[in-house]
């Protein structure tokens, strides 16, 4: 029973983010029905974002400090970070302390400008394109994106750690009458998946409950008609495509602390993803959530080592395979609807 | 002759002949000139030239003619380089019996992969062929370790039973051959200062292109591949008259499968060894680019790309910030350093970027690669010399 719980908990913050990739793949690709291959790069800018922003609070420059010596007895030269002189001391220590959290009011600006320029500027040309075409041309842009990240940050993953408080572990197994240290979990992945569970209500309220999302929805539904009635449907599908490429951004920069951030981890998760969106199924976003945790917990049963012992390698590939048996007896995913994506 | 048009005929004479002059027309610089990095006439990158030729020639029959994207036919390739130095290790380092065996076994598993596959179409096709590729690359990782070498790979050793070859001689390490021709037997000519390379494996894996090049003509020109550009078109149409396409793109689908296993086999000939990283989906993501690149669906275009990229790959990744600074030298300093920094980023280790934007301008402004553009320009020049032809009337009066 323990070990169960276990597993769950520990697909959960990989289900998170799985979930959270493949919503906005199916938001994008719902409303533009565009198949957009740098969602994953859009994902590792999010996480680069984080390390930017702490990047930016620990800029520093030397004081002598005349106040300390060090070992030969000359005046210390301290760093003190920019941050310090702004805000003052404690309040900086607690910023760059809480440096991945607070990088979320820098990321979604970011995120958002990112993602109008990238469908205004490249993806409005290829709407009436074929999926080939469009598939490839992102494909392009995420290998650009990729690059130009590696360029100026280098190949090696940056550590980005999370808030000190958030550093240990929590305890289920005592909390739940189960015998202690048996079902430990850090604190940041239930911050992780509490913050993917907000995001993705927020994205469902928001197509649910505002007049805007409704337009949306409408225009999935049937974008002429929508058309027709004088409202003017691009420009909401862009501004969804920012909001889509800005959930990709979140789940970046609170995956950093999970995942240091590489230059390639955008194309690990994609690849991934899509895998999700199809056994979701095309267009349906309930199903993306629900696809993504359930291969995120799968996945982490598949890695246990009894099931292991029974079946070397699945690990490995259980999503892949769940995919195919999905594809295989269920064409249109599990949540899917008719008439998408079928010709 | 052999049964092609005049112009195919014409087309295949012409990659015959470059493949011959190879040596030649890739070393048009002198040795020790500042132009000589731009040199391609060694034998190890004209290799890879014409072996990922047969790979895109392959990949171009099944996307360029059904329009099916696979995104898995990496798998394929590392698949036939596996059984080829199986072969190698246990019968013979003669390279025919490797060849054979790896087109057959990349055969038999594209024909599992496809008759999967085939079952959907559109994007589902390309994540289903992308999941297969994954799994082998991750079964070749971790469990199949004891057949695939796992991260080390697989290379012939000594101590190898090798059945059919007689015992090495102590300290000789086995070497690929083709009835004892040295795949690395290779002469030099002299030319003056030029400096020509020609290479036994080079010309054995070009003759095996030519044919697969042949091979790919004759099922373009075929009825079957009269019924492959139907299911591009119009499957549902296709389905209404009667027709079941099935067979057909499952046929494109295993034959593509066996050339990249030719490919694969041809590698593992030409450089006695195997990792997994061959079967990773980025090497897939490659074929797809040569195929574009050059022209998908062309008959020439699979061979261009595949030509193009992989000689810009040896020779940008080749360039650093001294040969830049070099070659800026004749301008005033504060100019050159700002040229070597604009440049830079795109060159040596960011050949991946110059890739990656190569590509995206390619599918954006001539989604018929190189070909096309070929095409283009060479209709430009046509219509500005026909046009004065046109007033003075060629047309036929209606009777």
């Amino acid at each position: 029973m323990d070990a169960i719980l276990l597993q769950i908990l520990n697909g959960l913050d990989k289900g998170s983010a799985y979930a959270l990739i493949a919503l906005g793949l199916t938001l994008i690709f719902g409303t533009l029905g565009v198949v957009n291959f740098a969602h994953g790069a859009l994902f590792m800018i999010g996480s680069f974002c984080a390390v930017t922003f702490s990047k930016f609070l620990t800029l520093s420059h030397t004081v002598i400090d005349d106040t300390r010596k060090d070992f030969l007895g000359n005046p210390l030269k301290v760093d003190v970070p920019y941050i310090h002189e702004i805000v003052g001391q404690s309040a900086g220590d607690w910023m760059i302390d809480w440096a991945v959290p607070l990088s979320i009011l820098f990321t979604i600006p970011v995120m958002v400008a990112l993602g109008f320029i990238m469908e205004r500027g490249l993806i409005k040309h290829f709407y009436k394109r074929p999926h080939a075409d469009q598939i490839l041309v992102t494909f392009g842009l995420a290998i650009v994106l990729q690059e130009v990240i590696k360029y100026f940050y280098g190949a090696n993953p940056i550590p980005t750690p999370a808030p000190e408080v958030f550093a240990g572990s929590f305890d289920f197994g005592a909390a739940l009458g189960f015998d202690p240290n048996t079902i430990i979990y850090p604190y940041w992945r239930l911050v992780y998946f509490g913050f993917a569970a907000l995001i993705i209500g927020a994205v469902f309220a928001f197509l649910q409950f505002t007049t805007f999302g409704m337009v949306v929805r409408a225009g999935m539904a049937d974008r002429e008609t929508v058309g027709l009635l004088g409202i003017n449907i691009d420009k909401r599908f862009t501004i969804m495509f920012g909001i889509a490429a800005a959930v990709a951004g979140l789940a970046g920069v609170m995956y950093a602390p999970i995942n240091s951030p590489n230059y390639h981890m955008g194309m690990d998760f994609l690849v991934l993803s899509f895998v999700v969106v199809v056994v979701g199924g095309m267009g349906s976003l309930p199903g993306a959530v629900l696809a993504g945790f359930l291969l995120g917990i799968l996945e982490s049963f598949a890695s246990m080592s009894a099931v292991l012992e029974l079946i070397p390698g699945i690990n490995q590939i259980i999503i892949y395979l769940v995919a195919i048996i999905i594809l295989l007896t269920r064409p249109r995913g599990l949540m899917g609807r008719k008439g998408v994506m079928e010709d | 002759m052999l049964g092609l048009s005049k112009k195919d005929a014409g087309l295949l004479l012409i990659v015959a002949l470059l493949c011959l002059f190879a040596p030649f027309l890739l070393n048009p610089f002198p040795e020790g000139s500042a132009m000589a990095q731009f040199n391609g006439g060694y034998p190890d990158l004209m290799q890879r030239l014409v072996i990922f030729g047969i790979f895109a020639i392959g990949f171009n029959i099944l996307f360029g003619l059904t329009g099916y994207l696979s995104f898995g036919h990496a798998a394929f390739l590392g698949v036939g380089s596996y059984a080829a130095i199986w072969m190698m290790k246990l019968l013979t380092m003669n390279i025919i019996p490797a060849i054979m065996i790896s087109v057959l076994v990349a055969g038999l598993f594209s024909l599992l992969v496809g008759w999967i596959s085939l079952r959907r179409s559109g994007i589902y096709f390309s994540i289903l062929t992308l999941a297969f590729a994954q799994m082998s690359y991750a079964l070749a990782y971790s469990v199949l370790t004891p057949i695939t070498g796992g991260e080390t790979g697989l290379q012939p050793k000594y101590t190898d039973p090798r059945i059919l070859d007689g015992a090495l001689p102590a300290g000789q390490s086995p070497r690929a051959n083709l009835f004892g021709l040295d795949m690395k037997a290779t002469t030099q000519l002299e030319v003056g200062d030029w400096v020509f390379t020609f290479n036994a494996g080079y010309y054995i894996a070009a003759a095996v292109m030519l044919i697969a090049f042949y091979l790919s003509m004759r099922i373009f020109r075929s009825p079957l591949g009269m019924m492959l550009r139907a299911v591009k078109s119009n499957q549902q149409r296709m389905n209404y008259t009667g027709l079941n396409s099935k067979p057909y793109t499952l046929a494109a689908f295993v034959i593509s499968g066996m050339y990249a296993g030719l490919a694969g086999g041809l590698l593992v000939a030409m450089d006695t060894q195997v990792g997994a990283e061959r079967m990773f989906w980025t090497a897939s993501g490659e074929v797809v680019l040569m195929t574009i690149l050059g022209g998908a669906g062309t008959l020439i275009g699979p061979i261009l790309g595949a030509g193009f990229i992989k000689y810009m790959e040896n020779i940008i990744s080749k360039i650093n910030e001294s040969v830049l600074e070099q070659w800026f030298a004749f301008m005033p300093d504060w100019m050159g350093d700002f040229m070597v920094a604009i440049v830079y980023p795109f060159v040596g280790k960011g050949w991946h970027l110059t890739l990656g934007l190569l590509f995206m301008l390619v599918v954006i402004f001539l989604p018929g690669g190189l070909v096309e553009g070929g095409q283009r320009i060479g209709k430009l020049f046509r219509r500005k010399k026909s046009e004065p032809d046109t007033p003075d009337g060629k047309t036929t009066p209606a009777e």
